[in-house]
């Protein structure tokens, strides 16, 4: 059983580490990261780079509908919009990497910021209605204001170059898209030992009651969105520069619920909970699509059942966890530390 | 351009014709919505199972449809039900958000399962409505817009009927206006959830088989339901007169724009519809105006 992690002072009980066990864990966590590409398999690295765009994603999800209350079901066309934005500035202007992603950022909060307008007369279920309503729109914008979107064709995206060095594969892109992950996701953990975050978490609590105690519901749920959108652009920048190209296709309304689906099953309003949703939800259809290969020989046309296969499986762990396990992954992780944290001992 | 007038008038009628589906539609929604509190955003899928299903017993089993009809609505009945049981039920309790998310999910397996059973293909429902076309003074409409707006019509005069007189349909009403006092005067709460998803999904697979024989069916039917939340919105989520008078002025609306500005601007238009009301009246045009307290 581990003893001693009294706290005596605030600070010590809001520190971003808690005890000296996670300075461990996190530790060996940066060192895997760092060693990751060693496996030399390009596969892989896709997927890592796949994975961590969809946990800059999910964390921005997370941190609008987890922490701050508001449902979403625009959060792809976020992404979209980040997505051509960086197309569209390093195909026309061939502006730098990192300020293309902060302007894809910028812009997808901005218009995040439009789009959380209605959140002030509305709220909760119709809230997300009025989200999926702006996508909807913004899906139109993307298709038929061809100068810049190049319409039905979509944009393609010039290798991302930084200091003359091309990240044309993604183990090149690995170091592009892993410290900034890294960053963003303590960026977003950091955000939640603030005067913000907490405003955020009181107005997802109760907001009327925050209201009366003096935070402005006005102020932070449009502070929210902007942020949350500003992860979705960044992760769309990212995306783009990883699939080279941007159509109107690429951010169907169902990514939306592929990133509604991770903060669930991750686990709302938790920062690793988004981790563990995103790596979770983006690996179970490739393990689906080894399972298919690997069934070939018994059944021939497995791979034809694969997307249903896919969508029935997303929809069911969405149902299963809000029924099952209301706090997700992260809450199973908890269990799990605090059995060994008193082991002996059983709660 | 010059517009005609028999344009207008004959895109009005085929607008209506649609927009009666989407009222029934609608109709199922608010069923739902009045009796368990519940936004259900599969309605659009729903309508879709029913479609595919009455498409089972239609052609691939090749029943007549005097046959198929009734086995549809009753096999959609029991999808309702299982829904209710299993998924909505047990999380009744918690907050209105969890039971949302949960209908999300059952869109996505919903669509899964239709494509694992029949493929991603598009198909056509058997002909079972009359092929003469249909025509008022000089315009022209298409029969099967004709007959499957009088076919809903005829759905929601005998759903209206049966909310004013049946002893069921007063317990729904019952149980939308208080549940504790409904449940207080012996009204079987649990049942009258049970039963509220059954109906409406039996309306739901109504609607599906007509909006299905008119434009074909395919898993991608489903989005015919965003048109639908469209117009539960506008009309107010518990309103069965709202979604009525929604569902036929959006049908109007989207003919009328799709006609004139072309068919990508239909969703713009309703969608915009959709925000202007949400801005404006929250509760919509005959919603009722709940007021929050702590």
């Amino acid at each position: 059983m581990r003893v001693g992690t009294a706290k005596e002072s605030y600070a010590a009980d809001e520190g971003l580490f808690k005890t000296d066990t996670q300075k461990v864990w996190f530790g060996l966590l940066m060192a895997g990261l760092l060693l990751f590409p060693l496996n030399g398999s390009n596969y892989w690295m896709f997927l890592a780079v796949l994975v961590m765009i969809n946990v800059i994603s999910t964390t921005g999800l997370n941190i609008l509908t987890g922490y701050t209350g508001q449902v979403s079901l625009g959060h792809a066309a976020f992404m979209a919009v980040g997505a051509y934005t960086v197309a569209f500035f390093d195909g026309r202007f061939d502006t730098p990497v990192l300020l293309n992603l902060v302007l894809a950022g910028a812009v997808a909060a901005g218009i995040g910021y439009l789009v959380g307008l209605p959140s002030l007369r509305i709220k909760g279920l119709y809230l997300a209605i009025a989200t999926l309503a702006a996508s909807v729109i913004l899906g139109f914008v993307f298709l038929n204001w061809t100068p810049v979107t190049g319409g039905l064709r979509g944009l393609n995206v010039p290798t991302a170059t930084i200091a003359g060095i091309e990240l044309a594969t993604p183990d090149r892109l690995y170091w592009l898209v892993m410290p900034i992950c890294v960053v963003m996701v303590l960026a977003a953990k950091n955000l939640f030992r603030t005067r913000v975050g907490r405003a955020f978490i009181a107005i997802r609590d109760r907001d009327i009651s925050a209201e009366i105690i003096g935070i402005s519901l006005f102020k932070y749920k449009l502070m929210s969105f902007a942020i949350s959108s500003f992860y979705a652009g960044v992760a769309g920048g990212l995306w783009a520069y990883l699939f080279r190209v941007v159509t109107p296709e690429s951010f169907p309304a169902l990514a939306s619920i592929f990133f509604l689906a991770a903060v669930i099953v991750g686990g709302a309003g938790t920062i690793v909970g988004g981790i563990f949703g995103a790596v979770f939800m983006t690996l179970i259809p490739e393990f689906l699509k080894l399972s298919a290969t690997a069934l070939v020989p018994w059944f021939p046309d497995a791979s034809i059942y694969l997307a249903p296969v896919r969508n029935i499986i997303f929809g069911l762990l969405i149902i299963g966890f809000l029924i099952f396990e209301p706090m997700g992954l992260a809450e199973m992780w908890r269990r799990t530390r605090r059995y060994f944290a008193l082991w002996p001992f059983r709660t | 351009m010059a517009i005609e007038f028999i344009d207008i008038v004959e895109t009005s009628l085929a607008g209506l014709g649609t927009g009666s589906l989407m009222a029934l539609t609608g109709v199922a929604f608010v069923i739902i919505y009045k009796a368990t509190k519940v936004i259900n955003l599969a309605i659009g899928e729903m309508l879709m199972i029913g479609a595919f299903v009455f498409y089972g017993f239609s052609a691939s089993l090749a029943l007549p449809i005097w046959a198929s009809v009734p086995l549809t609505l009753a096999v959609s009945a029991v999808i309702g039900g299982v829904i209710e049981r299993t998924m909505i039920r047990p999380l009744l309790k918690d907050n209105p958000v969890s039971v949302f998310m949960v209908t999300i999910g059952l869109t996505s397996v919903l669509i899964g399962v239709v494509e694992l059973i029949w493929s991603a293909e598009p198909r056509r429902l058997p002909e079972f409505l009359p092929s003469q076309p249909v025509i008022i003074a000089d315009a022209f409409i298409p029969s099967k817009t004709a007959y499957s707006f009088l076919i809903a019509a005829a759905a929601m005069a005998v759903l209206i009927t049966v909310f004013s007189f049946w002893r069921g349909g007063i317990a729904l009403r019952a149980t939308a206006t208080d549940r504790a006092a409904a449940s207080s005067v012996g009204i079987d709460v649990p049942g009258v959830f049970s039963f509220s998803w059954m109906l409406a999904a039996t309306v739901a697979a109504l609607a599906g088989i007509l909006v299905g024989s008119v434009g074909g069916i395919s898993s991608a039917m489903g989005l015919f339901g965003l048109s639908v939340f469209v117009v539960v919105i506008v009309g107010g989520l518990d309103s069965i007169l709202g979604a009525l008078i929604a569902g036929l002025f959006i049908g109007w609306l989207e003919a009328m724009v799709g006609r004139f500005l072309g068919g990508e601007f239909k969703l713009l238009a309703t969608f915009s519809i959709l925000l202007v009301v949400l801005v404006v009246r929250p509760y919509g045009l005959f919603g009722t105006h709940e007021i929050e307290r702590l």
